[in-house]
């Protein structure tokens, strides 16, 4: 498809999407009359600039299906992922929608090498998070045998990888990385294994993480873009040439906006990556703000697709961490501790990677009216807290109690996390 | 039938416990008895000091975390068994011990030790007639 082409498609769409969520989205309805735009005013994708940006908040505040445009009837699958409160953000899908993200995942995993005759194992999560269904529907569609396995259970993955000869793996990085050195602890070496292509996403991961995947599995790696906000797994994806990933704009509309003035920047300059859910029917979102760093490359790529290409995803304009493919925002970690009330709100957070998976360490002021004189009362404690926030935020974390007032408080922003993963 | 003890709350980091100590000996505050259980993290050090007041008033001018418990304190007998007989009272009521110390105070020697149930404890130490250690004992 032309660019010019692609273009016109993109007009239509976005004057056809904003009168959709104009007439049928409250929220949007009055963003954009407190924004002083009516749809009349949008005539092709340039206008774009005049709408109003929506950010993550405003899928919380409006939990869980205020910014549905469909009645329920016409939704068929809801997904959703954790948040700071404690409220999941939701998001619902419409037959239509569900066909859309076959239809992307489909084409990420084409230009991934994969075809047909491919065994596909999806060791990313099944349920809630998109991860595992979005890959699996994709892999269907296109005709693949598609093996559920879902995530964990490191033997089991390994044993049917030989068994049923798997020549696709589709999971986080990381988890890709642990089952590879976990292959000779299992006894399986790589002449076990028809592993072929990995698809890799729901973490940011770089290229040298890429090559050491590449030489450590013998196959060749792509990195799988998306968020449940946008759809799942599926937004874009990179081909044979890795030079950025092939974003599907036909569906997914991109921007990137400068960080603090949230003003489009120039060409191929780094700033927060926006989109605008061009043809989504259940939750269409209008300039939606990812937070996460990236630029565009609209020029031909090597592999002959003129589609627009982001950047691998550099980082996040906001404090969130991915862990294990979880998002974690650090004031989750401060609600927890603020509503058992059995600690000082004054924690650290301590990110690492041990044989490639993330863990946590939470150390937390002890208050002293919780002190006693037996250890078991404090162990008792420290499994509260961790109890509480793996129900809170879905990640084990191990907690440590210190003393009151040695975590330092500063005059401005708090030191609260501690990243030790090694930044390649 | 009990005395003060201190808990006082311990990182795992070297010279803590020295620091604790620095600020006792700096008042002239005696330690007769003094114990850590530890874990991996962290510890308790419970103390039994001359004067425990004292001891929890510097020891929080200096910011540790620490806090007074009540703890059952008994004189044993010097012949061997004597504490096996004590605690087999206890563990005929049916009693757990939390846990158990003992020292020597002059001539004295002396079990100080914490139960799951201090009221059926003390039934059991007034009932056998069990010799108590007052704080005044150890002045």
């Amino acid at each position: 498809m032309s660019r010019d082409a692609m273009r016109k498609l993109q007009d239509e769409r976005l004057r056809e999407l904003v009168a959709r969520v104009y007439n049928n989205v409250p929220f949007y309805h009055r963003k954009m009359e407190e924004a002083g735009v009516k749809p009349s005013d949008i005539h092709g994708i340039d206008d774009i600039v005049k709408l109003p940006f929506t950010y993550k908040q405003d899928l919380r505040d409006n939990y869980p299906f205020g910014l549905f445009a469909v009645p329920m009837k016409d939704i068929v699958r809801v997904h959703g992922s954790s948040g700071t409160t404690g409220k999941p953000t939701t998001v619902g899908y419409t037959k239509n929608d569900i066909q859309t993200w076959k239809e992307v995942v489909a084409r990420c995993f084409t230009m991934s090498g994969i075809d047909s005759h491919d065994i596909v194992q999806v060791s990313y999560g099944y349920g809630l998070f998109t991860g595992g269904l979005g890959a699996h529907y994709g892999a269907e569609e296109i005709g693949c045998s598609v093996i559920p396995i879902s995530g964990g259970n490191t033997r089991r993955q390994l044993q049917l990888m030989a068994d049923f000869g798997s020549t696709v793996l589709a999971c986080t990085p990381s988890y890709a990385l642990h089952l590879a050195d976990a292959m000779s602890e299992f006894g399986y070496s790589l002449s076990d294994m028809k592993l072929r292509v990995g698809v890799f996403g729901a973490e940011p991961w770089t290229v040298n993480m890429r090559k050491e995947l590449e030489r450590k599995w013998n196959i060749t790696a792509h990195d799988i873009y998306g968020l449940s906000e946008i759809m799942g797994p599926g937004v874009a994806n990179d081909c044979i040439y890795h030079n950025g990933l092939h974003i599907h704009e036909d569906h997914f509309f991109p921007e990137i906006v400068d960080p603090e003035t949230k003003e489009p920047v120039p060409y191929g300059q780094e700033g927060e990556l926006v989109f605008t859910t061009l043809t989504k029917e259940g939750i269409p979102l209008i300039r939606y703000n990812t937070r996460d760093l990236s630029s565009l490359y609209y020029d031909k790529c090597e592999c002959g697709r003129t589609t627009v290409r982001m950047e691998k995803i550099t980082g996040r304009s906001d404090d969130m961490l991915i862990i294990r493919g979880v998002n974690l925002f650090p004031s989750q970690i401060e609600h927890v501790l603020l509503d058992l009330q059995e600690t000082s709100a004054h924690y650290i957070l301590y990110v690492d990677r041990k044989n490639n998976l993330d863990t946590l360490e939470l150390q937390v002021e002890l208050d002293e009216n919780k002190l006693t004189d037996t250890i078991r009362d404090l162990q008792n404690l420290s499994r509260k807290i961790e109890h509480a926030l793996n129900s809170a935020i879905g990640l084990s974390v191990k907690v440590t109690l210190v003393e009151p007032k040695t975590i330092a408080r500063s005059e401005g922003k708090a030191t609260r996390v501690v990243d030790k993963r090694t930044k390649e | 039938m009990t005395i003060r003890q201190l808990s006082v709350f311990m990182e795992n980091k070297p010279g803590y416990l020295n620091e604790v100590l620095a600020v006792l000996a700096r008042n002239n505050i005696n330690i007769n008895a003094l114990t850590i259980a530890d874990t991996s993290d962290y510890g308790i050090a419970r103390i039994l000091v001359s004067d425990p007041q004292l001891a929890l008033d510097k020891l929080h001018e200096k910011n540790f975390a620490v806090r007074i418990h009540d703890v059952l304190s008994l004189e044993m007998g010097a012949a061997p068994g004597s504490l096996y007989n004590i605690l087999n009272l206890f563990a005929t009521a049916n009693i757990s011990i939390e846990y158990v110390y003992a020292f020597s105070y002059g001539s004295k020697s002396i079990v100080v030790l914490r139960t799951d149930n201090s009221e059926k404890a003390v039934e059991v130490i007034r009932d056998n007639k069990l010799k108590s250690i007052t704080e005044d004992d150890l002045k």
